[in-house]
């Protein structure tokens, strides 16, 4: 059953002074679709998703969310949004559960509801026990997940999440994306920016790879990987001095990316490629067999990391 | 657990947004401000205290020895519509320098109010609002312990903090302006509260007659909303009399220069929110 998008880009421009920071993305979302935006730092993946937020005024091209345009509509939008920034901006002198009641007054919710609604976002947020706390108490994870349940205060039907779990730690990051999903399986829609390969993986159902303001691709993270890498890599590590000597005896196995500390061997059999990499009598310090993933299809599609 | 579904009995609505957006944003301030609220019931009594019993006690007495009264009234009841415009303006100060930067840039919950369907303005009137509200406290207060000391005779006397407050918003306002405009703070607060503010408020008829200031110095007193509030307040504290084109003069220039910061703060907030 086609529906209709919820988000239409089309063109979509965002200059500052002379410079582009989004140069011309067209991309749609489907309602309960989890949406990402991958990229490097500067990508302009906040820049993108300011626009979509309805508080930034594009340059040119078009956008509508949920039909309205943000340069006509921004309250009417914003009133059905759930936004959680890449800087968290709850309010330090309130308490954790006084920062859900503020900010679901702003969408004119009444005081009963959101007394209620607190305390359910709370236990949702793993916040409950916390809830008298000062934000200035809660460890990075748990401002995160407050941002989340924050969002979440005027039942919003798009959530936009801007770089999520970047500066946790990996146990927290766990936390987080487990509440995440749980929204994703509840229809949700989800649009979220990470340079993070791992956690779009995890979390997006389709994502756009940008670079410099453009799209360098687009699709599900499987077709992505499908599309423009190989099914496995193949690791080598021969010291950093030798890493680009050794490339030159290394050609023909598969494609190959040199990068400062080691070497990538594209190939559909890992195992095979290395075979094939001791039968010429090379001799790696290390090697290490894994599947590809989207930071291959970055490298791939811009010759750099994602994540300098 | 899952994520509590939706409520579908509770309806946002954009119009009631759009008619008292403003009003969240001064609710959201009183829930902050109730963090503070004994250092400010205790500041807001404290001060006239010490003020009037200062000015009263002390150097009252010793005009009154020397000068007897000064226009009409003794020395105490001519300063104290002075004292509480001062005391108001000193609070506009603090109010709408600091946690301006806050909101915009060290706690930036001016943007989380964007990023939800509250506008720049909505914004900037609801902590204007807030502010007066913030001065009137301490003002009510003010005139409470003027009325107290005898300082404040004419039946008209509690107009003195809707005038204070006036002023407050008066010199204000501008400063706000300046303070949504910039990104790093190198002691540009310290520098318009020294530079700026204690000038306007020093000379300019204060602790005594504008007209005893050399004529050089007195276009400083034109210039100060302090002077412009406390003339008028001396005309609801004591009856003080004066020309009716200078109470024009005294409104109008509060008001007009109230409304004009206020706008251009909304111009700024509206340019910086947007990025
Ligand atoms: N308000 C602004 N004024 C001028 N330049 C800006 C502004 N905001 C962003 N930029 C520039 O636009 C480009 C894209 O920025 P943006 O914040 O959108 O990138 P990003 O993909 O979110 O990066 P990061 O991963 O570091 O968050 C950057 O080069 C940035 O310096
Ligand atoms: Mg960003």
């Amino acid at each position: 059953m086609p529906s209709t998008p919820v988000i239409v880009a089309a063109d979509l421009v965002k200059k500052y002074g002379d410079f582009a920071a989004v140069d011309g993305l067209s991309f749609e979302v489907a309602p309960g679709e989890s949406f990402g935006l991958l990229g490097p730092n500067g990508a302009g993946k906040s820049t993108t998703m300011r626009m979509v937020g309805a508080v930034s005024t594009r340059t040119s091209g078009s956008l509508a969310i949920l039909g309205l345009d943000p340069n006509r509509s921004g309250p009417e939008i914003r009133s059905r949004l759930g936004v959680v920034p890449q800087a968290d901006n709850l309010d330090n002198e309130l308490r954790v559960r006084d920062n859900l009641i503020v900010y679901g007054r702003y969408f004119g919710l009444p005081l009963r509801h959101l007394r209620r609604r607190a305390d359910e976002l709370l236990e949702f947020a793993q916040l409950a026990d916390r809830a008298g706390s000062k934000v200035d108490d809660l460890s990075g994870g748990m401002k995160r997940r407050l941002t989340i349940a924050r969002a979440l205060i005027n039942d919003p039907r798009i959530l936009l999440l801007d770089e999520p779990t970047t500066g946790l730690d990996p146990q927290a990051r766990h936390i987080l994306w487990d509440r995440l999903f749980r929204l994703k399986e509840q229809g949700t829609t989800l649009v979220l920016t990470t340079h993070y390969m791992d956690e779009a993986e995890q979390l997006c159902d389709r994502l756009i790879v940008v670079d410099k303001g453009r799209i360098m691709a687009e699709g599900s993270p499987a077709a992505l990987i499908r599309e423009h890498s190989t099914r496995e890599v193949l690791e080598v590590r021969f010291g950093s001095e030798r890493n680009a000597g050794a490339a030159a005896d290394l050609e023909g196995i598969g494609r190959l990316e040199v990068l400062p500390d080691r070497v990538l061997v594209y190939a559909d059999s890992g195992e095979a490629a290395l075979e094939e990499v001791t039968r010429r009598g090379l001799q790696p310090m290390t090697s290490l067999v894994r599947r590809s993933s989207l930071e291959d299809v970055f490298l791939r599609l811009t010759g750099r990391s994602l994540i300098e | 657990m899952s994520a509590p579904a939706a409520d579908p009995a509770v309806l946002i609505d954009p119009a009631r947004i759009r008619r008292f957006g403003a009003l969240y944003v001064l609710e959201h301030q009183i829930r902050v401000m109730r963090n503070y609220r004994s250092s400010i019931v205790a500041t807001a009594i404290g001060t006239p205290f010490i003020y009037l019993f200062a000015f009263g006690i002390g150097i009252g007495t010793l005009v009154s020895a020397n000068a007897g009264r000064v226009d009409g009234v003794d020395y105490l009841t001519f300063v104290a519509p002075a004292l509480i415009c001062m005391s108001v303006v000193g609070i506009a100060a603090m109010e709408f320098t600091y946690p301006i930067m806050l909101g915009f840039k060290w706690n930036p919950t001016f943007v989380g109010m964007n990023a939800a369907p509250l506008s720049a303005r909505q914004i900037v009137d609801g902590v204007v609002l807030f502010v007066a509200l913030r001065m009137a406290i301490p003002a009510v207060a003010y005139y409470v312990v003027m009325a107290l000391f005898g300082a404040a005779p004419s039946a008209w006397g509690a107009g003195v903090v809707v005038t204070s407050v006036l002023a407050g918003l008066a010199i204000g306002t501008p400063i706000m302006a300046y303070a949504a405009s910039i990104t790093e703070d190198k002691g540009q607060f310290a520098v318009i509260g020294r530079v700026i503010v204690l000038p306007l408020t020093l000379f300019s008829g204060t602790m005594f007659p504008l007209e005893q200031l050399p004529w050089f110095l007195q276009w400083i007193g034109w210039l100060s909303p302090v002077w412009h509030g406390t003339e008028l307040g001396r005309q609801l504290t004591y009856g003080a009399t004066e020309p009716i084109w200078l109470t024009v003069i005294h409104v109008g220039y509060l008001v007009v220069l109230a409304i004009v910061g206020w706008r251009l703060t909304v111009r700024v907030a509206t340019r910086r929110l947007d990025r």
